[in-house]
């Protein structure tokens, strides 16, 4: 995984930006609207990258700006106009929550391009966008399910929504198949930012004798927890290597960078069309930061025979037979998750204890 | 329902951690409001000190550097509001608020470079032979040295305000400034040293944020740990050991809330992250019930601008 | 050494030069602080405060920056009644956000029949909310003495619960493949907080702020209730002899900040927010406090400060992403506008003297 520091990153896009100024006349613009701010070193972070990392590829042809920290709602709706009225060709709406005010700008303005990030409506000029990260939880799940020593896996989770549901599910199906005794404890923190809450939270799971941690939350916390504490945690969204050098054994990162390529050049060429993506390993857009060195061979070989077998379209995660958290039939043996169930999934697999918020 | 998986030593040692942010915080506003001083900013004097601290203890390696910064870097801050409301008679309220607004902007600003770095880790004390001592031990002696300083503060701040003669003269400018004022006592002055001890407070909670309880930077981390400090105060009827009551308490939901769920107790989740907020209220009805012990405590000038018209 | 003097009367030509002062002085310094970014200071001051009012599209931020407004001077106008007393209220963001839930469900509960009524009622609705929600520190505060600034900023926490709660529980949209959030009131024409001229986005918030500036003003000056707010604000002994009662102002006051919050709710979530969702709240009602003391809590002043505020924050967003400000460097400067203004107000109720006459 490249790495760089946030300032040397933004210095480098200062520099193009102002060297495509110069070729303004001709240059693609590309606006971005963050729902925080890019330094949360996660979800908005790696948009973020993703969006340099397009600018570098395609230099001067393209000029592309952000707006960060816009609340969804009213002010969503305003700065999208705002971009599409200062001459963006295409727009990248980066959160779900800005699903309506993406559809309400994009009839006011038919020639401007809209791409909405985990939502699902569409229009002729509004495409839409995710990222399988379900793929990687499954990845992560096996290899805590080999890690653990006292065969209990903490999972710190944001709201009872399909994404982090899939993500729970994933994780537990893949830990279990290679640990029976496996057991998931499971702290629902009603928040995606709060790092006092997630340390506290990845406090009180160690106490209970988890000594693997997972997040689904946003910042680093659990992570500089799982240093401290000497167990292991997987980073979210980006590598977090740096608050925990030891602790990481892997990250689920997000990789946007490819797609806004492929994306603006489709723009460029006219050859733009509405669709919806939804892609995993095998597309790109999620990958792992380097495994922990502590990890043993056998484990990550297997992990990474997983990532093939997921890439390649031969395995998917969700295959039966799996049965519901009431032990009714979900899967039959051989069956394939349909992408529509995922979509919506509100239940836990056969297992998991404890129930979802409701 | 299964609680024997909860280790009531454990938690309090937990509870004790989480709550001294907010402790710290809350025990330098008690001193300001002591002195007739509402500062509504202690949100953005928090996020200030825990990027200050923060910066300062991965430049240095540090982290003891780390909360003198915090320390200073709050308190020059806290001057801003003092020069505000002390000098230039703005609205204490009005100015708090901008305060906050101003320190989580500054902070994020200056906290860019630092996203995702690991802080030098502070060491807890093991305090020998004390902290042998089965369950006690547990809970009380083995936390890092800014537990204890928390603690240190609470007792130097009772001892101050109830029998030194600084302590008087605080409690007389807050109880009537005018007076205080034909006594020849120096208002302003005395008010902004105890704005800049608040802002030293806040700010050494700020940093324990980001040095210690998390540890690592991210933008507006505090998510509203001052206001929290802020309601302790008033809870506390400003009286420091009723600070640390509330801030151990406040802590404590907190924390076994999370201890629940951990354990595999069924919780209801979203109405259990209201508890805090709910139980600190019913602990304030029941104490202002009893009214006339509530309101004597308050300071008088608390909150009115304060100027010498002869 | 300078001394200060006060005036007998506030000064009308300070009163009316000191906001532009501050905004002077603010544009000095955040140009300095946007140099040391590494900006250029004229293009970003330009940028924040003249694009949205005379650039290129200016046609369209004058719109916005009346929505922006909006909610911000209906809570604050709210509160400055109360602050006027002495009551404090600064839990306004719960009581926004309580607004919105309530205005929303009952939206949704007639979902999908068509009727004239049901906006009408959701206004109601919305009221209601807000002001039962500012009714609880109200009443504990008369019944019990509990201190109102706490027990108003503790429900805020608790509403924020209660939004999620909603957004994920009883709310959710039932289409919604199970993501969070409710229904697209928006989209719902019966229900929706319509755009009232096309392509500006001013809907019926903005008419509800304007006739709550000018109610305040009336109420304030012509008022026998205006008369007793100002009287317990400014001589709360001389109120109590002239028959005013402090817990029923108390009640009045709490209920009137509540209601116009929670309208101000309902009429976001019903329009530009369209609706409930787990980050429905984004702290306008922190932020009218704010403005109720620009405003020097006179409706008109307020009327001022609301768009004062939300020009910064529409230039904020432009110069994010025209010229790559970060948005904690406008955060910062919106913080370094209110110091100035606060601090130049001064001027207006002091005469500054500078001599050697000590001070004693």
């Amino acid at each position: 995984m490249k790495r760089r520091t946030f300032l040397a990153g933004t210095a480098a896009t200062a520099a193009l930006a102002a060297s495509g100024a110069a070729l303004a006349a001709e240059a693609t613009k590309v606006g971005y609207i963050f729902v925080g701010p890019i330094g949360d070193l996660g979800y908005n972070f790696q948009h973020n990258l993703g969006r340099e990392e397009m600018q570098k590829a395609l230099g001067a042809s393209v000029k592309s700006s952000y707006v960060e920290n816009v609340p969804e709602g009213a002010d969503a709706e305003r700065t999208l106009t705002q971009l599409a009225l200062a001459g963006n060709k295409l727009i990248f709406a980066t959160s779900f929550g800005y699903m309506d005010a993406v559809i309400n700008v994009a009839k006011k303005f038919p020639h401007v391009k809209f791409e909405h990030a985990t939502g699902y409506k569409r229009a002729p000029n509004v495409s839409t966008y995710s990222a399988r990260f379900y793929e990687g939880r499954a990845v992560i799940g096996t290899i805590a399910g080999r890690m653990t020593k006292t065969n209990k896996i903490g999972y710190i989770a944001s709201f009872p929504i399909p994404e982090v549901i899939r993500g729970i599910n994933a994780a537990y199906i893949h830990a279990k198949k290679v640990n029976p005794n496996v057991e998931f404890k499971i702290v629902w923190v009603s928040t995606w930012a709060d790092p006092a809450k997630e340390a506290d939270a990845a406090n009180a799971l160690i106490q209970q004798g988890v000594d693997i941690i997972m997040q689904h939350t946003d910042t680093t916390a659990a992570m500089n927890i799982a240093e401290k504490k000497g167990i292991y945690a997987f980073g979210q969204s980006s590598d977090m290597a740096k608050s925990g050098p030891n602790a990481q054994l892997t990250a689920i990162v997000d990789e946007w960078g490819p797609y806004y390529i492929k994306r603006v050049k489709a723009v460029q060429d006219g050859t733009w069309k509405s669709e919806d993506t939804w892609g995993g390993i095998g597309a790109g857009m999620v990958t792992f930061a380097p495994f922990n060195k502590a990890m043993p061979e056998a484990v990550a070989k297997e992990a990474k025979d997983m990532i093939a077998a997921i890439g390649s379209g031969k395995y998917h995660p969700f295959t039966g037979p799996l049965k519901k958290q009431d032990g009714s039939v979900w899967l039959k043996p051989g069956e394939v998750a349909k992408d529509g169930d995922l979509l919506g999934m509100n239940f836990y697999v056969e297992g998991l204890t404890g129930s979802i918020p409701k | 329902m299964d609680l024997s998986a909860i280790n009531p030593a454990v938690l309090i040692a937990s509870l004790m951690v989480s709550a001294t942010p907010i402790l710290l915080a809350a025990i330098g506003e008690l001193v300001v409001e002591k002195s007739g001083v509402l500062n509504l900013g202690v949100e953005g004097m928090m996020i200030t000190g825990a990027i200050c601290g923060f910066a300062a203890a991965v430049e240095t390696g540090s982290p003891v550097a780390g909360f003198i910064a915090a320390a200073v870097g709050a308190s020059l801050l806290s001057l801003i509001f003092a020069v505000l409301t002390q000098y230039l008679l703005a609205n204490q309220v009005a100015t708090g608020l901008a305060l906050t607004l101003f320190g989580l902007g500054f902070s994020a600003m200056i906290g860019q470079g630092y996203v995702g770095m690991k802080p030098p880790l502070t060491p807890d004390l093991r305090i020998p032979i004390l902290s042998d001592i089965p369950v006690l031990g547990e809970i009380l002696f083995r936390h890092d040295l800014m537990v204890y300083v928390s603690l240190a503060l609470v007792a130097a701040v009772w001892a101050v305000l109830k029998y030194s003669r600084v302590g008087l003269i605080l409690r007389a400018v807050g109880e009537n400034h005018d007076a205080a004022h034909a006594l020849g006592y120096k208002v302003i002055r005395i008010r902004i040293l105890a704005l800049m001890f608040g802002g030293a407070c806040a700010g050494l909670g700020g940093a324990y944020l980001s040095l210690i309880r998390v540890p690592s930077w991210t933008q507006g981390m505090t998510a509203g740990a001052g206001w929290i400090a802020l309601a302790i105060v008033v809870f506390a009827s400003w009286k420091p050991w009723r600070v640390l009551l509330g801030a151990y308490l406040f802590g404590g939901i907190t924390v076994l809330q999370l201890n629940l769920q951990a354990a595999g107790v069924k919780v209801p989740v979203q109405y259990l992250s209201m508890s805090p907020y709910l139980i600190t209220i019913l602990v304030l009805v029941i104490m202002s019930a009893n009214r006339s012990r509530a309101s004597l405590n308050a300071p008088a000038s608390l909150g009115k601008s304060f100027h010498a018209s002869y | 050494m300078f001394m200060l003097e006060k005036r007998p009367s506030p000064s009308r030509f300070w009163t009316g030069a000191t906001p532009i002062l501050a905004v002077a002085l603010t544009m000095i310094a955040g140009g300095i602080l946007f140099a040391l970014l590494g900006k250029n200071p004229l293009e970003a001051i330009r940028t924040i405060f003249f694009d949205p009012l005379f650039g290129d599209n200016a046609w369209y931020y004058r719109a916005q920056l009346l929505v922006k407004a909006g909610p911000l001077v209906l809570i604050a106008i709210g509160l400055s009644l109360g602050f006027r007393a002495g009551i404090w209220n600064i839990g306004a963001e719960g009581q926004y956000i309580l607004g919105a839930i309530c205005g929303a469900a009952v939206g949704l509960a007639f979902y999908p029949a068509q009727h004239w009524y049901i906006f009408p009622l959701m206004i109601l609705a919305g009221a209601l909310g807000g002001w039962a929600w500012a009714m609880i520190p109200a009443v504990l505060k008369t019944k019990f003495g509990t201190n109102e600034i706490l027990v108003s900023l503790m429900l805020v926490y608790v509403a924020q619960n209660l939004l999620a709660e909603m957004a994920i529980g009883p709310l959710r949209n039932p289409q919604g493949s199970g993501f969070p959030g409710s229904r697209d009131l928006s989209q719902y024409p019966s229900a929706a907080n319509l755009e009232l001229i096309p392509g500006t986005g001013i809907h019926w918030g903005v008419i509800a702020a304007f006739v709550a500036v000018i109610a305040a003003y009336v109420l304030l000056q012509r008022h026998i209730l205006g008369f007793q707010i100002r009287l317990a604000g400014q001589a709360p002994r001389a109120a109590r002899f002239a028959g005013v009662k402090p817990d029923r102002l108390v009640l009045i006051c709490m209920g009137l900040s509540g209601a116009l919050a929670g309208l101000a709710g309902m009429f976001e979530v019903a329009g530009p927010a369209g609706k409930i969702s787990i980050d429905f709240a984004s702290g306008y009602g922190f932020t009218a406090i704010i403005v109720a003391f620009l405003g020097r809590l006179h409706p008109v002043g307020i009327l001022l400060a609301g768009l004062l505020m939300a020009l910064t924050y529409v230039g904020g967003d432009i110069a994010q992403s025209n010229l790559g400000l970060p948005s904690a460097a406008i955060q910062a400067f919106q913080g370094m506008l209110l110091f100035f203004l606060l601090a130049v107000d001064l001027l207006s109720n002091y005469r500054i003297r500078f001599g050697l006459k000590e001070a004693r």
